[in-house]
């Protein structure tokens, strides 16, 4: 009985030491390594892709960016790390990368059971089906014995299977490894539709040779709020990401933008411009950051609005309109908690 | 025993001292060895506590209970009913099924293929060696991971698409068998309760069959007449069934493919990611078999081979009677290697898709619940327990076509 106590008392006491030492260990860390190590995707147009440069660029990538941004004040303080839907939380807890940016729903067993902390979303969407118009088909009920190319590891795969039960209608499931091999086996037949998130279908059929050929059908059939996360437990680490995203979306609404930062960092007529960018207060401190980190990620990187126009918005390829991610003044849902 | 003799131990003169322990050579032996032990176990255990404990700061306690939590995803080829509301144990069953089914087929296949190539090899047609030869090597010196990607890709993007073999259905009922990018579809047998004659049918012509094989040889010994066994052996095994079949009332109905809006329905199919694997598994081990296969026939020394003709045994029998048994004994060994090496290089379906047991267990289940350690943990068992299968069985094999010594 005494040594088992006693067994008990050590693993106790190590339990806690190793709790304490945790905390606000990852940002530590990726000071003393120089860099910021990022999950990404393998590539989806317009989300994550590389430069001619061999560079990392889009809509995912610049969350990274922005983080390294805030803190080294360099945008190429970032490494990537591919990871498949299947490798990427494995990746993360197991401390192989420091944050993940490559389209993950936030889910609660994700959240909870998983051991990861989303920190916000950076893109709402939903699943939704591409078909070949040729194909014939106007509504996703009607896809009753068909077969279904879907990405394995991913939420798409269990709403798939939920959605083909509640109709009562059977298919085929096609697991695929990756977005590009998914986009091989559907151009050539081995299914007939192809289903992810409505944003990653939008993106896909861009790089079609002739995109008129292919539609989305109009059932979105599930929530997938996408969004960057980071390891469970290390509360400052999480900060840092959280409020870099929160950043970029409230100079979005002040309509600070990478043009005019510098002159807005001088002192304006609005109090949380001035605590965002620095010349009031000293928010940057509390996240164990300086007064600039905000400013360095607008600066740099750009707001939201100008990060989702350069690389999935109505102008580019993809032509992804806005909908509810717009700003919560103007009709979306998007929505930062103030900086105070 | 040899031990004894090298190291002769002087007779103790003052009785038991400790250091004599230690300058004893035999057992200083068993003292490091003990030592040796404990601490490898120490340092296996000092791993896994340490694994256990690290998951549990993170807050994910060790435990398998997730496996009876619904898997909440859909697998296309199942052996054994399933869908998306059983269990992550029943979604492992059907990956250990997938995993099996592939593995046997493989090594069935690539047996027989490369038995084929090993004696086309030795053949001494020159056509006929060169063309086994440069198979041989063009197959073993790519990795199969390029031959399952190639064997899938031309599946895929080569055979006739779904729709215009659809569309030739419907003008033409009396078609059966479709081969499409999207799979083999052929007839599915439906058993009627009638089958059981069936099936003991062909359980009785096995035993008449070997019955009659034990009967031949007693009778070849005693008188030296040959019976025809091969004939025999044949009609029992398959007329008696056949002959079953029809008194039966033909208990066999057959669901035969048809053409559904997007696919067929009904019938069997044989998906392209199953037929990449199984075919690319067994072409590419059959190239090592088909090695394995010359090496062992190459090793009976050729006095065999004219001692037998010197007998007046015709080439077929010499094969069959004296080359190929000894031959066995090399091939068997090399052999039980490379169906280990069939069964897990299966896991390499992952690349296109086939639900094995890594797919399923060590990959969907483990992504959707977290669980990296228990998934790994029983992935790696199951493969062992494969691996060890076929190996104790291969070891009994060989032993039983061992050289028995006099």
């Amino acid at each position: 009985m005494k040594t088992m106590t006693k067994l008990a008392l050590g693993a106790a006491a190590a339990t806690i030491l190793l709790g304490t030492a945790n905390a606000g260990e990852t940002l530590d860390a990726v000071r003393a390594k120089g860099h910021v190590q990022c999950g990404i995707s393998t590539g989806v147009a317009g989300f994550a892709f590389t430069d001619d440069k061999g560079d990392w660029q889009g809509f995912d990538p610049a969350v990274c960016k922005a983080v390294a941004a805030a803190i080294f004040g360099d945008t190429n303080a970032v490494k990537y790390t591919t990871t498949t839907g299947k490798t990427r939380f494995t990746a993360l807890s197991s401390g192989e990368v420091d944050m993940l940016a490559r389209n993950t729903t936030w889910t609660f067993s994700r959240d909870t059971d998983l051991k990861l902390d989303f920190v916000g979303v950076n893109y709402y969407d939903g699943q939704g089906f591409m078909v070949p118009t040729a194909l014939g088909v106007a509504s996703a009920t009607e896809l009753d014995g068909a077969s279904v190319c879907i990405q394995t590891g991913t939420t798409t795969e269990l709403n798939l299977a939920d959605f083909f039960r509640i109709n009562k209608i059977s298919y085929e499931a096609v697991p695929i490894e990756t977005n590009d091999e998914a986009q091989t086996n559907y151009k050539a037949g081995r299914c007939d539709v192809y289903t992810t998130d409505a944003s990653g279908l939008a993106a896909t059929r861009s790089t079609f040779e002739n995109p008129d050929e292919h539609m989305l059908l109009p059932e979105i059939i599930s929530k997938e709020p996408l969004g960057p996360l980071v390891r469970h437990g290390d509360s400052e680490w999480a900060d840092v990401v959280r409020w870099v995203l929160n950043a970029m979306i409230t100079a979005e609404e002040f309509g600070v933008t990478s043009e005019n930062v510098d002159k807005m960092a001088t002192g304006t007529e609005n109090p949380e411009i001035n605590r965002l960018l620095g010349s009031e207060g000293d928010l940057g401190a509390m996240i164990g950051l300086d007064k600039a980190w905000a400013w360095r990620a607008i600066k740099m990187v750009g707001n939201y609005g100008e990060v989702f126009e350069e690389f999935i918005g109505s102008e580019t390829p993809i032509g992804l309109e806005r909908g509810i991610n717009g700003l919560w003044t103007k009709g979306g849902i998007l929505y930062s908690p103030p900086f105070r | 025993m040899s031990n004894a003799l090298q190291t002769p131990v002087a007779p103790p003169r003052n009785g038991f001292s400790l250091g004599k322990i230690w300058t004893d050579k035999r057992s200083r032996g068993v003292i490091i060895q003990i030592f040796a032990t404990a601490a490898f176990f120490a340092f296996i255990f000092w791993l896994l506590r340490n694994a256990v404990a690290n998951f549990e700061t993170l807050g994910k306690p060790f435990g398998f209970d997730f496996l009876w939590q619904e898997s909440n995803y859909d697998i296309n080829q199942h052996l054994i009913e399933y869908d998306s509301r059983s269990s992550h144990f029943r979604a492992g069953v059907v990956g250990v099924l997938n995993t099996l089914l592939v593995a046997v087929c493989g090594i069935v296949l690539s047996t027989i293929l490369g038995f084929i190539l090993g004696v086309l090899r030795l053949s001494p047609n020159w056509l006929v060696n060169r063309l086994s030869y440069c198979y041989i090597e063009f197959v073993r010196n790519v990795p199969v991971l390029v031959h399952i990607l190639l064997i899938h890709g031309i599946l895929v993007h080569a055979l006739p698409g779904v729709k215009a073999v659809l569309k030739g259905a419907t003008d033409d009922a009396s078609q059966q068998f479709f081969l499409t990018n999207r799979g083999f579809y052929v007839p599915r047998p439906i058993f009627e309760s009638g089958i059981w004659l069936v099936v003991a049918a062909i359980i009785g012509g096995i035993a008449i069959a070997m019955w009659y094989r034990r009967q031949a040889r007693i009778k070849q010994a005693d008188t030296g007449e040959q019976s025809p066994v091969f004939w025999m052996s044949v009609l029992a095994i398959l007329g008696l069934p056949i002959v079953a079949y029809f008194l039966a009332g033909q208990p066999i109905q057959w669901d035969a493919p048809v053409p559904g809006r997007f696919n067929f329905k009904g019938g069997m199919a044989l998906k392209p990611e199953f037929l990449a694997l199984w075919l690319a598994l067994s072409l590419y081990t059959a190239a090592f078999i088909a090695e394995n296969v010359r090496s062992g026939i190459e090793a009976v020394s050729q006095g065999q081979t004219e001692a037998a003709h010197a007998l007046g045994l015709p080439r077929g029998r010499t094969m069959n009677l004296v080359i190929i048994p000894q031959a066995l004994r090399v091939i068997i060994p090399p052999l039980t290697s490379q169906y280990l090496n069939i069964t897990k290089n299966s896991s390499l379906a992952i690349a296109i898709g086939y639900m094995d047991i890594v797919a399923t267990i060590g990959g969907i289940t483990l992504n959707q619940t977290g669980r990296e350690m228990e998934c790994m943990i029983i992935v790696l068992s199951l493969y062992l327990m494969f691996s060890l299968t076929i190996s104790l069985l291969m070891n009994w094999y060989n032993k039983r076509i061992a050289l028995v010594e006099r």
